[in-house]
Protein backbone atom coordinates (compact mmCIF):
# COMPACT_ATOMS: atom_id res chain seq x y z
CA UNK A 1 0.00 0.00 0.00
CA UNK A 2 1.20 3.49 -0.84
CA UNK A 3 1.86 6.72 1.08
CA UNK A 4 -0.26 9.41 0.25
CA UNK A 5 1.56 13.18 0.25
CA UNK A 6 0.12 16.66 0.31
CA UNK A 7 2.29 19.42 -0.64
CA UNK A 8 0.78 22.20 0.89
CA UNK A 9 1.40 25.73 1.58
CA UNK A 10 -1.42 28.03 2.29
CA UNK A 11 0.41 31.05 0.41
CA UNK A 12 0.78 31.09 -2.95
CA UNK A 13 4.00 31.27 -5.34
CA UNK A 14 5.99 29.39 -2.64
CA UNK A 15 7.25 26.49 -4.83
CA UNK A 16 4.28 23.79 -4.62
CA UNK A 17 4.32 22.28 -7.57
CA UNK A 18 7.67 22.61 -8.45
CA UNK A 19 8.47 20.92 -5.35
CA UNK A 20 5.97 18.62 -5.93
CA UNK A 21 7.07 17.69 -9.66
CA UNK A 22 10.81 17.85 -8.12
CA UNK A 23 9.91 15.52 -4.77
CA UNK A 24 7.93 13.11 -7.11
CA UNK A 25 10.42 12.43 -10.31
CA UNK A 26 13.69 12.24 -7.59
CA UNK A 27 11.66 9.93 -5.83
CA UNK A 28 10.72 8.06 -9.23
CA UNK A 29 14.51 8.09 -10.44
CA UNK A 30 15.13 5.87 -7.43
CA UNK A 31 13.02 3.40 -9.27
CA UNK A 32 9.84 4.09 -6.72
CA UNK A 33 6.70 4.08 -8.48
CA UNK A 34 4.95 7.89 -8.44
CA UNK A 35 1.88 9.55 -9.24
CA UNK A 36 1.97 13.17 -8.89
CA UNK A 37 -2.03 14.52 -9.06
CA UNK A 38 -2.53 17.81 -9.29
CA UNK A 39 -5.52 19.25 -7.00
CA UNK A 40 -5.59 23.09 -8.39
CA UNK A 41 -8.91 22.30 -10.38
CA UNK A 42 -9.37 25.49 -12.67
CA UNK A 43 -5.84 26.44 -12.60
CA UNK A 44 -3.94 23.17 -13.09
CA UNK A 45 -0.28 23.72 -13.44
CA UNK A 46 1.38 20.64 -12.70
CA UNK A 47 0.99 19.56 -16.23
CA UNK A 48 3.25 22.62 -17.54
CA UNK A 49 6.03 22.09 -15.00
CA UNK A 50 6.25 18.29 -15.78
CA UNK A 51 6.36 19.22 -19.79
CA UNK A 52 2.89 17.04 -20.45
CA UNK A 53 0.74 19.91 -20.91
CA UNK A 54 -0.06 18.86 -24.83
CA UNK A 55 -0.77 15.36 -23.72
CA UNK A 56 -3.65 15.82 -21.16
CA UNK A 57 -6.96 14.17 -22.38
CA UNK A 58 -9.11 12.91 -19.46
CA UNK A 59 -8.41 15.00 -16.04
CA UNK A 60 -9.27 14.35 -12.13
CA UNK A 61 -12.57 15.46 -12.74
CA UNK A 62 -13.35 13.03 -15.27
CA UNK A 63 -12.29 10.30 -13.30
CA UNK A 64 -14.29 11.81 -10.08
CA UNK A 65 -17.35 12.09 -11.93
CA UNK A 66 -17.63 8.91 -13.82
CA UNK A 67 -16.88 10.21 -17.75
CA UNK A 68 -13.08 8.49 -17.30
CA UNK A 69 -11.31 5.15 -15.85
CA UNK A 70 -8.72 6.38 -13.98
CA UNK A 71 -5.69 4.36 -16.23
CA UNK A 72 -7.23 6.57 -19.10
CA UNK A 73 -6.83 9.94 -17.23
CA UNK A 74 -3.10 9.14 -16.12
CA UNK A 75 -0.15 9.94 -18.49
CA UNK A 76 2.77 8.22 -18.03
CA UNK A 77 6.13 10.30 -17.73
CA UNK A 78 8.32 10.56 -20.94
CA UNK A 79 11.74 10.05 -19.00
CA UNK A 80 10.90 8.36 -16.08
CA UNK A 81 9.18 5.11 -16.80
CA UNK A 82 7.78 5.17 -13.21
CA UNK A 83 6.61 8.40 -12.87
CA UNK A 84 2.94 9.60 -13.84
CA UNK A 85 0.52 12.93 -13.61
CA UNK A 86 -2.86 13.04 -13.07
CA UNK A 87 -3.70 16.05 -14.38
CA UNK A 88 -6.46 18.37 -12.97
CA UNK A 89 -9.49 20.12 -14.82
CA UNK A 90 -8.67 23.21 -16.68
CA UNK A 91 -12.57 24.35 -17.20
CA UNK A 92 -14.27 23.04 -14.40
CA UNK A 93 -14.02 25.08 -10.63
CA UNK A 94 -12.94 23.25 -7.63
CA UNK A 95 -17.05 22.44 -6.57
CA UNK A 96 -16.53 19.66 -8.87
CA UNK A 97 -14.16 17.54 -6.44
CA UNK A 98 -16.61 15.95 -3.84
CA UNK A 99 -15.40 14.28 -0.81
CA UNK A 100 -16.33 10.80 -1.98
CA UNK A 101 -14.86 11.03 -5.16
CA UNK A 102 -11.44 12.00 -4.05
CA UNK A 103 -11.17 9.29 -1.33
CA UNK A 104 -12.51 6.46 -4.14
CA UNK A 105 -9.35 8.23 -6.34
CA UNK A 106 -6.80 8.27 -3.95
CA UNK A 107 -7.81 4.99 -2.62
CA UNK A 108 -7.66 3.22 -6.22
CA UNK A 109 -4.15 5.13 -6.12
CA UNK A 110 -2.86 3.68 -3.24
CA UNK A 111 -2.69 0.65 -4.40
CA UNK A 112 -1.16 0.86 -7.82
CA UNK A 113 1.99 3.61 -6.98
CA UNK A 114 4.45 3.71 -3.66
CA UNK A 115 3.70 7.00 -3.64
CA UNK A 116 0.32 9.32 -3.91
CA UNK A 117 1.69 13.04 -4.10
CA UNK A 118 -1.24 15.90 -4.15
CA UNK A 119 -0.10 19.32 -5.39
CA UNK A 120 -2.55 21.25 -2.95
CA UNK A 121 -4.27 24.75 -4.24
CA UNK A 122 -2.71 27.67 -2.37
CA UNK A 123 -5.81 29.03 0.22
CA UNK A 124 -7.68 27.33 2.78
CA UNK A 125 -11.13 26.61 0.83
CA UNK A 126 -12.29 22.96 0.02
CA UNK A 127 -9.49 22.04 -3.23
CA UNK A 128 -6.71 22.55 -0.31
CA UNK A 129 -8.48 20.67 2.60
CA UNK A 130 -9.39 17.78 0.00
CA UNK A 131 -6.27 17.37 -1.30
CA UNK A 132 -4.83 17.30 2.30
CA UNK A 133 -7.49 14.90 3.37
CA UNK A 134 -6.30 11.58 2.80
CA UNK A 135 -2.62 12.53 3.49
CA UNK A 136 -0.60 10.14 5.84
CA UNK A 137 2.42 12.75 5.39
CA UNK A 138 2.54 16.88 4.95
CA UNK A 139 4.84 18.76 3.33
CA UNK A 140 4.82 22.30 4.16
CA UNK A 141 6.08 24.26 2.24
CA UNK A 142 7.49 27.55 3.30
CA UNK A 143 9.46 30.61 2.44
CA UNK A 144 11.83 32.61 4.71
CA UNK A 145 9.16 35.76 4.79
CA UNK A 146 6.59 36.61 7.21
CA UNK A 147 3.53 35.94 4.97
CA UNK A 148 4.37 32.81 3.67
CA UNK A 149 5.51 31.94 7.75
CA UNK A 150 1.90 33.05 8.99
CA UNK A 151 0.30 30.57 6.19
CA UNK A 152 2.10 27.64 6.89
CA UNK A 153 0.98 28.00 10.52
CA UNK A 154 -2.52 28.37 9.68
CA UNK A 155 -1.82 25.39 7.48
CA UNK A 156 -0.30 23.10 10.26
CA UNK A 157 -3.38 24.04 12.31
CA UNK A 158 -5.98 22.32 9.59
CA UNK A 159 -3.46 19.70 9.42
CA UNK A 160 -3.85 18.81 12.77
CA UNK A 161 -7.90 19.30 12.54
CA UNK A 162 -9.11 18.98 9.02
CA UNK A 163 -7.74 15.22 8.22
CA UNK A 164 -8.81 11.74 8.34
CA UNK A 165 -5.57 10.97 10.44
CA UNK A 166 -6.59 13.91 12.99
CA UNK A 167 -10.31 12.84 13.01
CA UNK A 168 -9.11 9.26 13.92
CA UNK A 169 -7.12 11.07 16.46
CA UNK A 170 -3.70 10.11 14.99
CA UNK A 171 -0.82 12.56 14.87
CA UNK A 172 -0.41 14.04 11.37
CA UNK A 173 3.25 13.38 10.04
CA UNK A 174 4.67 17.32 8.69
CA UNK A 175 7.53 17.94 7.24
CA UNK A 176 8.92 21.79 6.46
CA UNK A 177 10.35 21.83 3.00
CA UNK A 178 12.11 25.75 2.95
CA UNK A 179 12.58 27.02 -0.34
CA UNK A 180 13.67 29.91 -2.27
CA UNK A 181 16.19 30.13 0.70
CA UNK A 182 18.74 32.74 0.18
CA UNK A 183 22.05 32.17 2.76
CA UNK A 184 23.43 35.15 1.71
CA UNK A 185 20.52 37.67 2.53
CA UNK A 186 20.15 35.34 5.65
CA UNK A 187 23.49 35.46 7.16
CA UNK A 188 23.36 39.40 6.53
CA UNK A 189 20.12 39.23 8.42
CA UNK A 190 17.65 40.52 6.07
CA UNK A 191 16.35 37.21 5.68
CA UNK A 192 14.59 35.03 8.35
CA UNK A 193 17.05 31.69 9.56
CA UNK A 194 16.41 28.04 8.89
CA UNK A 195 16.16 28.43 12.82
CA UNK A 196 13.63 30.96 13.13
CA UNK A 197 11.85 29.09 10.87
CA UNK A 198 12.16 26.02 12.55
CA UNK A 199 11.67 27.81 16.01
CA UNK A 200 8.27 29.31 14.94
CA UNK A 201 6.72 26.72 13.02
CA UNK A 202 7.85 23.41 15.25
CA UNK A 203 7.90 20.90 12.71
CA UNK A 204 10.75 18.74 11.80
CA UNK A 205 12.70 19.96 8.56
CA UNK A 206 12.52 18.39 5.49
CA UNK A 207 14.95 19.95 3.43
CA UNK A 208 16.17 23.32 2.35
CA UNK A 209 15.71 24.66 -1.43
CA UNK A 210 17.93 27.62 -2.22
CA UNK A 211 16.46 30.06 -4.42
CA UNK A 212 17.95 29.72 -8.01
CA UNK A 213 18.00 30.73 -11.32
CA UNK A 214 18.09 26.28 -12.78
CA UNK A 215 14.62 26.10 -11.24
CA UNK A 216 13.25 28.89 -13.37
CA UNK A 217 14.81 27.11 -16.41
CA UNK A 218 13.67 23.50 -15.11
CA UNK A 219 10.11 24.82 -15.24
CA UNK A 220 10.73 26.92 -18.65
CA UNK A 221 11.87 23.58 -20.33
CA UNK A 222 9.21 21.62 -18.71
CA UNK A 223 10.93 19.02 -16.79
CA UNK A 224 11.18 18.78 -12.70
CA UNK A 225 14.49 20.30 -11.81
CA UNK A 226 15.86 16.51 -10.34
CA UNK A 227 15.43 15.64 -13.95
CA UNK A 228 16.65 19.09 -15.87
CA UNK A 229 20.08 19.46 -14.09
CA UNK A 230 20.42 16.57 -11.27
CA UNK A 231 23.72 18.12 -10.06
CA UNK A 232 22.29 21.43 -9.65
CA UNK A 233 21.92 22.90 -5.86
CA UNK A 234 18.04 22.75 -5.85
CA UNK A 235 18.11 19.46 -7.52
CA UNK A 236 20.59 18.11 -5.28
CA UNK A 237 18.38 19.46 -2.34
CA UNK A 238 15.22 17.46 -3.74
CA UNK A 239 17.05 14.26 -3.47
CA UNK A 240 18.18 14.57 -0.41
CA UNK A 241 14.78 15.35 0.76
CA UNK A 242 13.49 12.74 -1.51
CA UNK A 243 15.75 10.10 0.49
CA UNK A 244 14.52 11.83 3.93
CA UNK A 245 10.80 10.98 2.77
CA UNK A 246 12.29 6.86 2.43
CA UNK A 247 13.62 6.97 6.20
CA UNK A 248 17.43 8.12 5.47
CA UNK A 249 18.84 9.78 8.49
CA UNK A 250 20.66 12.01 6.41
CA UNK A 251 22.45 15.55 7.90
CA UNK A 252 20.34 18.77 6.42
CA UNK A 253 22.97 20.82 4.52
CA UNK A 254 21.88 24.18 4.70
CA UNK A 255 23.17 26.15 1.38
CA UNK A 256 25.99 28.35 1.14
CA UNK A 257 27.50 27.58 4.60
CA UNK A 258 30.68 26.71 2.77
CA UNK A 259 31.41 29.92 0.94
CA UNK A 260 34.42 29.81 -1.58
CA UNK A 261 36.48 33.25 -2.08
CA UNK A 262 34.81 34.59 -4.68
CA UNK A 263 31.24 33.85 -2.80
CA UNK A 264 32.87 35.90 -0.08
CA UNK A 265 33.78 38.36 -1.93
CA UNK A 266 30.93 39.27 -4.58
CA UNK A 267 28.00 37.90 -2.54
CA UNK A 268 25.73 35.46 -4.07
CA UNK A 269 22.74 36.45 -6.01
CA UNK A 270 21.64 33.14 -6.70
CA UNK A 271 22.93 29.67 -5.44
CA UNK B 1 23.73 58.90 -2.90
CA UNK B 2 24.42 55.17 -4.17
CA UNK B 3 28.14 55.35 -2.56
CA UNK B 4 26.50 56.08 0.37
CA UNK B 5 24.41 53.24 0.37
CA UNK B 6 26.81 50.88 -0.90
CA UNK B 7 28.95 51.56 2.56
CA UNK B 8 26.21 52.42 5.32
CA UNK B 9 24.36 49.10 6.20
CA UNK B 10 21.09 49.16 7.09
CA UNK B 11 20.34 47.69 10.12
CA UNK B 12 19.24 43.59 9.91
CA UNK B 13 15.60 43.00 9.30
CA UNK B 14 14.98 39.68 9.95
CA UNK B 15 15.00 39.61 14.02
CA UNK B 16 12.03 42.01 13.51
CA UNK B 17 10.39 40.05 11.31
CA UNK B 18 10.95 36.46 13.94
CA UNK B 19 9.64 39.06 16.52
CA UNK B 20 6.46 40.06 14.81
CA UNK B 21 6.29 36.32 13.67
CA UNK B 22 6.16 35.26 17.11
CA UNK B 23 3.77 37.59 18.63
CA UNK B 24 1.08 37.17 15.76
CA UNK B 25 1.09 33.40 16.21
CA UNK B 26 0.68 33.10 19.76
CA UNK B 27 -2.38 34.85 19.12
CA UNK B 28 -3.64 33.38 16.23
CA UNK B 29 -3.04 30.04 17.35
CA UNK B 30 -4.87 31.08 20.55
CA UNK B 31 -7.64 32.51 18.41
CA UNK B 32 -8.04 29.50 15.96
CA UNK B 33 -7.06 26.36 17.86
CA UNK B 34 -8.77 27.50 20.96
CA UNK B 35 -12.62 28.60 20.38
CA UNK B 36 -13.66 24.87 20.30
CA UNK B 37 -12.30 24.51 24.02
CA UNK B 38 -14.50 27.49 24.58
CA UNK B 39 -17.64 26.85 23.06
CA UNK B 40 -16.87 23.66 25.07
CA UNK B 41 -16.50 25.49 28.34
CA UNK B 42 -19.78 27.36 27.94
CA UNK B 43 -21.98 24.31 26.95
CA UNK B 44 -20.58 22.83 30.45
CA UNK B 45 -20.60 25.72 32.67
CA UNK B 46 -23.81 26.15 31.39
CA UNK B 47 -25.36 22.48 32.24
CA UNK B 48 -23.53 22.92 35.66
CA UNK B 49 -25.62 26.14 36.42
CA UNK B 50 -28.46 24.97 34.70
CA UNK B 51 -29.32 21.95 37.44
CA UNK B 52 -29.16 24.72 40.13
CA UNK B 53 -30.91 27.42 38.62
CA UNK B 54 -32.66 28.78 35.93
CA UNK B 55 -30.22 30.79 33.50
CA UNK B 56 -30.96 32.53 30.12
CA UNK B 57 -28.49 30.69 27.86
CA UNK B 58 -27.67 33.84 25.87
CA UNK B 59 -26.87 35.92 29.03
CA UNK B 60 -24.00 33.30 29.91
CA UNK B 61 -20.13 34.65 28.01
CA UNK B 62 -17.08 32.30 28.09
CA UNK B 63 -13.80 34.54 27.25
CA UNK B 64 -10.06 33.09 26.97
CA UNK B 65 -7.73 35.66 26.49
CA UNK B 66 -4.03 34.71 26.24
CA UNK B 67 -1.00 36.24 27.15
CA UNK B 68 2.74 35.87 27.02
CA UNK B 69 2.84 34.97 30.46
CA UNK B 70 -0.26 34.47 31.68
CA UNK B 71 -4.03 33.51 30.13
CA UNK B 72 -7.33 34.51 31.93
CA UNK B 73 -10.50 32.28 31.06
CA UNK B 74 -13.79 35.23 32.35
CA UNK B 75 -16.71 33.70 33.01
CA UNK B 76 -19.96 36.19 32.77
CA UNK B 77 -22.76 35.12 33.89
CA UNK B 78 -26.00 36.67 34.85
CA UNK B 79 -28.68 35.08 37.57
CA UNK B 80 -32.16 36.96 37.06
CA UNK B 81 -33.99 37.09 40.27
CA UNK B 82 -38.03 35.88 39.93
CA UNK B 83 -38.57 39.56 40.05
CA UNK B 84 -36.58 39.97 37.04
CA UNK B 85 -34.19 42.45 38.77
CA UNK B 86 -30.92 40.91 37.30
CA UNK B 87 -27.41 40.57 39.23
CA UNK B 88 -24.20 39.87 37.82
CA UNK B 89 -22.30 37.52 39.59
CA UNK B 90 -18.49 37.29 37.93
CA UNK B 91 -15.67 34.69 38.13
CA UNK B 92 -12.48 35.04 36.84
Amino acid sequence: MGKVIVVTSGKGGVGKTTSTAALGAALAQNGDKVVVVDFDVGLRNLDLVMGAERRVVYDLVNVIQGEAKLTQALIRDKRVETLYLLPASQTRDKDNLTPEGVEKVIAALKTAFDWVICDSPAGIESGATLAMRHADIAIVVTNPEVSSVRDSDRIIGLLDSKTVKAEKGERMDKHLLLTRYEPARAERGDMLKVDDVLEILSIPLLGIVPESMDVLRASNLGSPVTLADGASAPARAYFEAARRLKGDALPITVPGEKRGFFGKIFGRKAA
Amino acid sequence: MNLLRFFSRSPESAPAARERLQVLLAHERASTGGSDLVNKLRDEILAVISKHMKIDDEKVSVKMERGAQVSTLAVDIEIPFEAGKGTRKKAA
